[in-house]
């Protein structure tokens, strides 16, 4: 465990250190979002109230927090599914699998939405069959629940596999030799151990699912009312020159960004208490 | 270590795998599919002519200058800031250790915004810098802070596990054998943290190639000056283009993909090295 | 329950764990498996269990094929070297499972648990989490909880290992006054034969994936049926030497050979306490150091003409009288065992002791006030 300086034993030279770090932090993130918060405030509370108000912002509200909702609810079963089967079995297809679960973290946004227009979008190669279905996907609603579970599908998977690495298997063989199903075993031992990697997992695919802007511009088309999310919303906002509104839903957003943030910190210090 | 074998339980761990087989072929093969074959109609000369278009070739350039400076600021930083949380005990510390997170927290989009009050005409900060000719609102500078903030974690949380498991002893034993500080830190601690840095900067980088929420509001999209490669895509998908958008794409994506998997070979081969992995 | 295993085979890959091992545990036997690390031991227990599946074979309990039984089908009570307690819930809770898993009611459930929890000294320690528990305690609780669905058969996979010393004997009292009470079908691995031979009513000897040996301690001990046995089990010196006009030579010492035909080639294994060392200044070996190991004694020396020897005494034993590091001793075999070199196979009948062509030396006379040892 490395050595720690005291507050009071910190030489000069460690000082500037010190110093240096805080006004990097500092420049870079505390600042950016102070303008934000002072901006918002500044013009008073009349614009939270309009936005408050304004049918176009809370559908805005309502539709990423239900985007998001799914989001969790499928990716946090893939997330838990796919874990146990990545770190649990051996099959010749487990490379791929592997690099196909960090693939959404490699693409652009914007690339994912192109990459789902291209399959359901004008041209493209489910196109016949959602016209037979007659099913629409792009510039509606389930373009941008495939946009989000593509975005958001690592986290989840990624850190309940990274506890289960770590738990190993014998209290699960524990649970078999005692008469326990499949199933039992899942629910009453492997669940309960993997829980805190689960709710972080759970929490980053809520914030990136919150944050998702670039995939469902492309896939949704920012049709207000029907596509456009919080983040599009901000957006339009920008591009129509109603800064008021804009920076009204940025800082609800970027107040719901910190409270995850806690979140996250909270569940980090609960798994160190454990340990 | 062979799964709890015997009968019964083959048959769950088969339906299980063959679903979630099934859910990342659809919801994550089948569309990357779809970009790679659209991007690749041209073949590779069509790859070339794309790219090297003159708007989308400025726009990978940008990219391309913006992310390196990126990565050089991010790489000295963040190294300092893993340093300073990990080594030092100040006041604050857990404040700025939680604020590390927060790009990861925060809607690209919203940074963006952030930016937008902080450096735009409108602003003190910005007009300010106006007043002393320095433009960076709607110019580059502009689009290095919004990488800067967003990939801000990405070298921070490289390096401090590897400073955290750092043995003092060894930094003892240097000293005993009359090692200075310049020389501890040089043989003894740099070398292990190398690899951190490295790796984490290789993924900032690669994962500011594909930025664009958080640049799209404040740099202006100008062509040739402040359009970034990902907005030139977005902008020929608008303008219906999507074969040209997805050979750049194409290209970009292959991009990202090798620099993560170098990322991912250093941290295996330094897993392997402490005994992990 | 009875056990019985038949010709179990199984691979890792290229490696030959299990090498066709068949054997038979009566019920309401205990038995232990010894052996060295990696000998298959673990994998052969884990394979009564239903853990791992043999590549061939079959195992049986009470004379019917167990083999298409799931592990949570086979009544096996299972525990574990590393305990695997299950970490977020209580020690009742824990103890209670496999309880809750066959649906007995909590009334009985709870009545069950304190009994359990009583007999393996565990009063008071229900509401605690096994993290909050020491070592010694967390195995009792995994014996608890193990016994708690009254399994036919118990199986321990080196159950004492991770905890220390003085904590591991008292825990071989608990198992074995437990199995007195209880007296069900056991089974335990070890790697420490003093363990096995202290616990066990049988002990098996298993080396690289085969069953050297079964049988009770004294007839390990007295009767070991190959060279590995003989080594494995106490402490032994090993030559490897010829039969020359029928003795063996080690040094300047010579061990009678009866029946084994000249030029042989063999391994000769003499137990630390099969050997009487005493103070003679015309003797054949010096002593090098003499250890003090507790209650024993352990003196190394060197036989005239290079060879190393120990033996080992009681620490009153008279024997020691006027013995120390550098005098001359004399070197008595009491029992030593001759195994054909390479075959590793069966041994040759044990040598008259106490024979050498020198002239035999009486036993000491004893100081009339010295414990016999």
């Amino acid at each position: 465990m490395a050595r720690l300086e005291g507050a009071r034993s910190l030489s000069p030279g460690q000082c500037a250190v010190v110093l240096t770090v805080c006004a990097y932090i500092g420049l870079v993130l505390v600042l950016p979002i102070v303008a934000l918060v002072s901006r918002a405030v500044a013009q008073g509370p009349a614009p939270l109230l309009a936005a408050a108000g304004d049918p176009a912002a809370r559908g805005g509200l309502v539709l990423t927090l239900v985007l998001a909702a799914i989001a969790v609810l499928a990716n946090g079963i893939a997330g838990v599914v796919g874990a146990l089967v990545m770190v649990r079995q051996r099959f010749l297809a487990r490379r791929v699998l592997d690099a196909l679960v960090d693939m959404p973290l490699a693409v652009s946004p914007v690339m994912t939405g192109l990459a789902f227009l291209l399959v359901f979008g004008r041209g493209g190669w489910l196109e016949p069959a959602l016209g037979l279905l007659h099913l629409k996907v792009t510039f509606a609603f389930p373009g941008l629940v495939l946009a989000t579970l593509f975005v958001t599908f690592p986290f989840t998977l990624r850190e309940v596999a990274y506890v289960l690495a770590e738990l190993g298997t014998d209290e699960e063989q524990a649970a078999v030799t005692l008469g326990a199903s499949a199933w039992q075993t899942f629910w009453l031992i492997t669940l309960p151990n993997i829980r805190f990697g689960l709710g972080n997992g759970i929490v980053l695919t809520l914030a990136r699912a919150l944050g998702e802007f670039g995939a469902v511009l492309v896939i949704g088309g920012a049709i207000s009312g029907k596509t456009q999310t919080a983040t599009i919303f901000i957006y339009n906002a920008v591009e129509e020159r109603q800064e008021p509104a804009a920076y009204a839903m940025a800082l609800v957003l970027a107040f719901a960004s910190i409270a995850l943030l806690v979140v996250i910190e909270w569940l980090k210090r609960r798994r160190s208490a454990e340990n | 270590m062979s799964s709890i074998a015997a009968p019964g339980t083959q048959g769950h761990g088969l339906a299980l795998r063959a679903g979630i087989l099934a859910y990342v072929g659809a919801l994550i093969l089948i569309p990357l599919s779809a970009l790679l074959f659209r991007g690749l109609e041209g073949g590779l000369a069509g790859l070339r002519e794309a790219v090297t278009e003159s708007t989308a070739w400025q726009a990978v350039l940008l990219t391309l200058w913006t992310a390196a400076i990126m990565a050089v600021v991010n790489a000295l930083f963040g190294t300092l800031t893993a340093w300073a949380l990990v080594r030092y005990r100040f006041p604050g510390r857990g404040m700025i250790s939680a604020l590390v997170d927060l790009p990861f927290a925060v809607p690209t989009l919203v940074t963006g915004v952030m930016l937008v009050t902080l450096l735009g005409p409108q602003s003190v900060l910005g007009g300010w810098l106006a007043a002393q000719r320095m433009q960076v609102a709607f110019a580059p500078p502009s689009i290095v802070l919004a990488l800067l903030f967003v990939t801000l974690p990405f070298v921070v949380r490289a390096v401090e596990p590897v400073l955290m498991e750092q043995d003092p002893a060894e930094e003892e034993a240097a000293r005993t054998l009359g090692a200075g500080t310049w020389t501890v830190f040089l043989r003894v601690l740099l070398p292990p943290m190398m690899p951190a840095i490295l790796s984490g900067t290789i993924r900032s980088f690669a994962r500011a190639l594909g930025e664009f929420g958080s640049i799209v509001v404040v740099s202006g999209n100008i062509p040739y000056r402040t359009l970034t490669a990902p907005i030139y895509i977005f902008g020929e998908i608008e303008s219906g283009q999507p074969a040209r958008a997805a050979a750049v794409s194409v290209v970009l994506l292959a991009a990202a993909l090798a620099l993560n998997l170098g990322a991912r070979g250093i941290e295996r081969i330094t897993g392997a090295r402490h005994g992990q992995a | 329950m009875g056990i019985r295993v038949s010709n179990l085979i199984k691979r890792f890959g290229d490696f030959v764990a299990v090498d066709n091992v068949s054997l038979t545990v009566g019920r309401g036997e205990l038995v232990a498996f010894v052996g060295p690390s990696g000998s298959g031991k673990s994998t052969i227990l884990r394979i009564i269990a239903g853990l791992e599946s043999a590549d061939s074979g079959s195992v049986y309990f009470n004379g019917e094929p167990a083999d298409h039984l799931h592990a949570s089908a086979r009544g096996v009570g299972f525990v574990f070297q590393h305990y695997a307690l299950f970490r977020h819930m209580t020690v009742a809770a824990n103890v209670a499972f496999g309880l809750r898993v066959q649906g007995v009611a909590r009334p009985e459930r709870e009545r069950r648990v304190g009994d359990l929890l009583d007999l393996m000294g565990l009063q008071g320690l229900g509401q605690r989490y096994p993290s909050q528990l020491s070592g010694g305690q967390r195995q009792r609780v995994a014996l608890a909880r193990a016994l708690a669905p009254q399994p036919k058969v118990l199986l321990l996979d080196e159950p004492f290992g991770a905890v220390d010393a003085k904590v591991r004997e008292e825990l071989r009292h608990w198992l074995r006054k437990l199995h007195d009470e209880v007296r069900v079908t056991s089974i335990f691995v070890t790697h420490d034969q003093e363990e096995a031979f202290s616990v066990a009513d049988r002990v098996m000897v298993i080396q690289r994936g085969r069953l050297e040996q079964s049988g009770r301690p004294d007839e390990i001990l007295d009767t070991p049926a190959t060279e590995f046995v003989a080594r494995f089990i106490g402490e032994a010196n090993v030559y490897e030497t010829t039969v020359h006009e029928g003795c063996a030579a080690v040094g300047r010492l010579r061990v009678a050979a009866a029946g084994l035909a000249e030029a042989t080639a063999v391994s000769l294994v003499i137990r630390f306490y099969d050997l009487k060392f005493w103070r003679d200044d015309e003797g054949i070996a010096t002593v090098v150091r003499m250890t003090t190991l507790g209650d024993r004694v352990k003196v190394e020396a060197l036989i005239d003409g290079g060879v190393r020897i120990f033996s080992q005494f009681p620490r009153r034993s008279s024997l020691l009288h006027g013995m120390e590091s550098g005098c001359r001793i004399h070197i008595v075999p009491t029992l030593t065992r001759f195994y054909p070199r390479g075959a590793g196979g069966g041994s040759v009948p044990a040598a008259d002791p106490a024979q050498t062509p020198e002239k035999a030396r009486p036993i000491l006379e004893y100081p009339a006030n010295s414990t016999a040892f």
